[in-house]
């Protein structure tokens, strides 16, 4: 009996490895797809049978960068030969790189917005965790009034539809002169991120045992110089789980930054959907911009792979 | 010991000669951020409660005029308006019912020592820490009738996903199925490796099949978890905009968080719109009040 009931256990387990694998990869055939269609020639891009096997191109990359209009006229050929070879790319796609009158190459849109993406999420990002840090210290070894009510308000403005809160700071920007700003975007996203960072700080804090501090403060310690000393360094992981946390909310951000932000401060996610446009958009600059902006989301989720659950639940469940 | 920390918070003691008292300590790191959530979150509803009983544009100088609850009587008898709240909740229905099949049964099919068991969840994972509004856009791609790679693989033809009108919704939950399923996966898989293997051993003593134990242990003692994972899920449908705002502008699958958008910053209704935001708040606060229910709940396990 029982060597059947492990028979049977052996050939369902590989079963459902077998499934997790299929699972896997049609999880992640989406991402494969657009990763492969930024290194894609143009032509090779929207072909139907999908073009699956294909000699890579940094093309779409040179593209994404450079402010480009169209080929009148095709261009002398030894003004082809002595061009640099990421220029023959836009020459070859039937396209030239435009210029200032100084013979400057024009950068398209692209590198700002991911400038200001990084400049928002990183100084927003510090901001939400310094200030959620202390709060958090302040409410795990303080009594304070009201404790669970005032985590729950601190709560519940993480839980607010961004258009609803968009609305009545769009007219507030407006009178102060933030709108389309960094500094705007940055308090948005403070705000919106210390909540987070509050509570999943609290989680982290609480897991300090009491008794470092307290042994510090007998010795001679003032309470503030025991915070920085000695529960700091005690939450570093923790604090910087919920950077990343807060880095990669930030800098997917969509709504706020398509309502506050047209051109100055504007981010990359309402930026790189914009190009689309009307007509016969180009899916390998598109796929381009799009891969350079997951990238650092990718590589964040595998340093963050041990915190997932525990930032996803803010805090509630920990591993 | 302990009991000494917290009696310090007398600001005249004697430690509070030494530095800071734990009084000002607490009041100093505490209060910024209750002030900096007040100034940025409480103080604009408050600022835009005022402008929900006007019908103010901020489109034009003209001032506003004060209209009473006009704007919430005609939003609650707008039809268009209760169409939009239909067409949310089918979507919220359809898109978390998807991710918890979904995402329960990864967890499930998860649920056992295999090598690289970490490396395989973590790329699980990968689609839920991607931006709603880029994966719209690369899934636009995806979905596209002539050389989308969905319609190709499943031998679609020339299927419209996107433009006709009854489908465009489901293509928009399918899209957040695969986005969130491996959030649900995520929390599910936590209760699953909580649950006491020696009550399947108990079962197995007792020959119990495995519809029994699945329904009789592992269900129950998942619940909690999975429910958090589900009201979470249910309220960031609910407020989904993003992704729906990318995929498509069928009027079929407008979203409320889609109509308040355009009424605000497209029709510049503002006055309206405040009033509009008030409805959506009060929902919202209402299962954010069940979400942390549960949340203090587990905690307390």
């Amino acid at each position: 009996m029982s060597a059947v009931r492990t028979q049977k256990n052996i050939w369902l387990n590989r079963t459902a490895i077998v499934a997790v694998l299929v699972a896997l990869v049609i999880m992640l055939v989406p991402i494969y797809w657009i990763a492969a269609t930024a290194f894609k020639p143009r032509n090779l891009a929207t072909t139907v049978p999908p073009t699956v096997s294909f000699e890579p191109t940094v093309a779409p990359f040179v593209k994404l960068f450079v402010k480009r209009s169209q080929l009148r006229k095709p261009v002398p050929d030894e003004e082809y030969q002595s061009a640099p070879w990421w220029e023959k790319m836009v020459l070859d796609g039937g396209e030239k790189v435009v210029r200032t009158g100084r013979g400057k190459i024009r950068s398209s849109g692209y590198g700002d917005r991911f400038m200001n993406s990084i400049i928002i999420s990183v100084i927003s990002t510090f901001l939400a965790v310094s200030m959620g840090t202390l709060t958090a210290y302040g409410f795990s070894r303080f009594k304070v009034k009201g404790e669970d009510d005032w985590l729950f308000f601190i709560l519940s403005t993480r839980m607010l539809p961004p258009v609803v809160v968009a609305i009545p700071m769009y007219l507030m920007y407006r009178v102060v002169g933030l709108n389309d700003s960094h500094l705007g975007l940055i308090i948005l996203y403070t705000a919106f991120n210390l909540s987070f960072s509050v509570w999943i700080m609290k989680g982290f804090i609480d897991e300090i045992p009491k008794e470092y501090e307290e042994a510090a403060l007998v010795d001679g310690y003032t309470r503030m110089q025991a915070f920085f000393k000695i529960v700091l360094p005690e939450a570093m992981t923790g604090i910087a789980a919920t950077a990343v946390f807060c880095f990669i909310t930030a800098w997917n951000e969509y709504a706020f930054a398509l309502i506050m932000t047209n051109r100055n401060a504007q981010t990359a996610p309402p930026y790189i959907p914009s190009q689309v446009g009307s007509g016969l958009p180009d899916w390998t600059v598109i796929a381009a911009g799009t891969f350079l902006f997951l990238l650092p989301v990718a590589i964040f989720t595998f340093l963050l792979r041990n915190h997932l659950l525990r930032g996803m639940s803010f805090g509630a469940i920990r591993k | 010991m302990t009991a000494k920390i917290y009696t310090r918070l007398d600001a005249n003691s004697a430690a509070a000669a030494k530095g800071f008292s734990d009084l000002s300590i607490r009041n100093l790191f505490i209060i910024p951020t209750i002030a900096f959530l007040i100034i940025f979150n409480v103080f604009p509803l408050l600022y835009s409660l005022g402008y929900s009983f006007t019908d103010f544009r901020a489109s034009t100088n003209a001032p506003a005029n004060f209209v009473g609850l006009r704007n919430y009587r005609e939003l609650l008898t707008d039809p268009f308006i209760w169409r939009n709240f239909t067409i949310t909740a089918k979507y919220v229905i359809i898109s978390v019912t998807g991710q918890v099949i979904v995402g329960f049964g990864l967890a499930m099919l998860l649920n056992r020592e295999f090598p690289l068991k970490g490396l395989v969840t973590t790329l699980l994972l990968l689609p839920m820490m991607l931006s709603m509004a880029v994966v719209g856009l690369f899934w636009k791609l995806l979905y596209d009738p002539s050389f989308g790679i969905i319609n190709y693989f499943l031998g679609l033809g020339k299927f419209e996903w996107l433009a006709d009108p009854n489908v465009a919704l489901y293509a928009i939950a399918l899209t957040d199925i695969w986005m969130w399923s491996p959030f649900v996966m995520l929390l599910s898989l936590a209760g699953l490796s909580a649950v006491p293997k020696h009550l399947y051993e108990a079962a197995e003593i007792d020959r119990a099949s495995s519809l029994y134990t699945f329904f009789r242990i592992t269900l129950p003692l998942v619940a909690p978890i999975l429910m958090i994972a589900i009201i979470f899920r249910t309220m960031e449908a609910f407020k989904t905009f993003d992704l729906a705002y990318i995929l498509s502008s069928q009027p079929n699958a407008e979203l409320i968080a889609i109509r308040l958008y355009k009424m605000a910053f497209l029709e510049w209704q503002t006055g309206m719109s405040s009033a509009f935001a008030y409805i959506v708040l009060i929902m919202v606060v209402a299962i954010t009040n069940i979400y942390v229910k549960y949340l203090n709940k587990v905690k307390e396990r």
